[in-house]
């Protein structure tokens, strides 16, 4: 929970940029009927993406600045499982607090209420996988020029399969079709996530040590 | 800073003079490169030559398709290139980071431009095929969304290797990142068949007889090959330069500490 | 000879896709080769003024 604590001066800001980003649409593409509805679902997938990106490249940046990360390297814990805690803290201080603020959202999109029950599962299932998948990217950019950007540029990739689904979950919300498909292909993908990132995140740590 | 000798790294775990080993000391390799190199053109332009003409000229038209079926004989091998461009960079990250021969990193920063420039080729063969063909220039179905993601994957890949001041930590990272990204290869391919999509099923079946005219057959073949010994012509290429640019930061970092110590 | 130009009428995208192909493949092949002409020449630069300053140390 001490990671919490650390990550928790980035929490407010994600889920800020969240809502804010959020309330750019209506402004910026007008009060048509029935568009923002329909796009509603897409809108809030990407800006979970976006908002999740803010708060990574500090994961592991201010360990490597401060030493800890050599101690880290060093400690009897497994790597992974230091990354595991770290992509949670990061987690429940970024994707916890937009699942929460996302129905409000959704209201204020005017999306209808199946809808807006398949965000709050698309993105309780997708904003883990955003944030292990994430731990990658900050990983391997510690240190880096342009770290930011870089991060971005390598994870948002490595994201679009999440996005597609969790999108394809809020039609399907919707339309009642393939629901419980997307909805699984999400759970999968989590599970994968939670296997292999961590693995793949202490892979790369340890090329810093050597 | 290991950049000036690297025979004398020390090999990695379980070499045991292992064959790849032997070319670990860049002169030899570059010997092995010049040696290859004529072979390489031999086969490659006969079968670029033949291709083109059968291609361009005395293949048949398809009977949907009409002429723009030529298209296929330089989008396809591009595809294909631009898929056998990432598993060359994915197994010489793999061998760099398990085996840390001294040579797969750069094999893999040599070879990353090069599948780029073929996804790029088949991106926008694709589009020109697409738009006669479906009536669009693009649609955002599986295969071709998978495509354009491979074509940041290798932009990644390239970011990470210019981000850092020390190669090796470029390389490793690169390494990791091109090892994370290989999970898009298999989608690319299998997409085709895991969706209904706009993007046609694979035409050359490993089982059985292909559904594809053997006179288009034929040029198409014939063009990926060349297009394979393009893309390897054009990868020992690179691997001179990159060699040659390792040993110009050698020098300028003994030229420095030169300065230093007077 | 028109009428191969003309691919039936397709001509607008067939050329441009082959084009397309050559352009990017003669240009990869054209980077690299400027690419190694230039570090080569750097090189020798540099081995160049290597083996002078050597002479110089050794006189002092």
């Amino acid at each position: 929970m001490h990671l919490a604590r650390v990550e928790s001066g980035g929490a407010l800001l994600a889920v800020q940029f969240f809502a804010l980003g959020i309330l750019l649409f209506p402004l910026g593409l007008g009060p048509e009927p029935g568009m923002l509805s329909r796009l509603g679902g897409g809108l809030l997938a990407v800006m979970a993406l976006l908002a999740t990106l803010l708060a990574l490249d500090r994961l592991f940046q201010q360990d490597y600045d401060d030493g800890t990360l050599d101690l880290l390297l060093t400690s009897p814990a497994p790597l992974w499982s230091i990354v595991l805690g770290k992509a949670l803290a990061h987690w429940l201080v970024t994707g916890g607090p937009m699942i929460l603020t996302a129905p409000l959202l959704g209201v204020l999109l005017q999306m209808s209420w199946p809808a807006i029950g398949g965000v709050a599962a698309a993105l309780a299932l997708g904003t883990p996988t955003l944030s292990l998948v994430g731990a990658i990217g900050a990983s391997l950019t510690i240190g880096a020029r342009r770290s930011g950007v870089l991060l971005a540029l390598l994870v948002l990739p490595l994201y679009i399969p999440v996005l597609i689904f969790m999108s394809g979950t809020v039609t399907a919300a919707e339309t009642g079709l393939a629901f419980g498909a997307h909805v699984s292909i999400l759970g999968a993908i989590l599970l994968l996530s939670l296997v292999l990132a961590p693995w793949a995140a202490a892979v790369a740590l340890r090329q810093i040590g050597e | 800073m290991t950049a000036s000798s690297p025979s004398s790294e020390q090999p990695g775990p379980g070499v045991r003079g292992s064959a790849l080993h032997r070319f670990a000391n860049p002169a030899r390799f570059l010997r092995l490169a010049r040696a290859i190199q004529p072979w390489l053109l031999a086969i490659t332009l006969p079968c670029l030559v033949a291709g083109l003409y059968l291609g361009l000229v005395a293949s048949p038209i398809d009977y949907q398709q009409k002429d723009t079926v030529r298209i296929m004989y330089v989008h396809v091998p591009a595809a294909w290139m631009a898929m056998f461009g990432y598993s060359t960079l994915a197994i010489a990250s793999a061998i760099g980071l398990i085996w840390k021969h001294p040579l797969a990193d750069l094999a893999g920063k040599a070879a990353a431009p090069i599948g780029a420039g073929f996804t790029v080729i088949a991106l926008a063969t694709g589009s020109l095929w697409g738009k006669p063909t479906w009536g669009t220039w693009w649609v955002w179905d599986a295969r071709l969304t998978s495509v354009v993601v491979l074509l940041f994957l290798y932009l990644g890949y390239m970011a990470l290797w210019n981000a850092f001041e020390q190669p090796q930590r470029a390389a490793k990272a690169a390494a990791v990142l091109a090892l994370v990204g290989i999970v898009n290869l298999p989608i690319i391919k299998f997409s085709v068949d895991w969706w209904n999509t706009l993007h046609q099923p694979a035409s050359i079946s490993r089982i059985g007889t292909p559904a594809i005219d053997p006179a288009m057959l034929t040029p198409l073949l014939l063009m990926a090959v060349a297009y394979l010994g393009l893309f390897l012509l054009l990868l020992l290429l690179r691997m001179r330069v990159e060699l040659a640019e390792r040993r110009v930061t050698a020098l300028q970092l003994s030229r420095s500490r030169a300065g230093e110590a007077r | 000879m028109a009428e191969f130009f003309a691919m039936g009428g397709y001509a607008v995208y067939i050329w441009p896709a082959y084009g397309i192909a050559a352009g990017v493949i003669i240009g990869l092949f054209v980077w690299s080769w400027r690419g190694l002409a230039k570090a080569e020449r750097t090189e020798a630069a540099l081995g160049r003024r290597q083996r002078r300053r050597v002479p110089k140390v050794e006189r002092t």
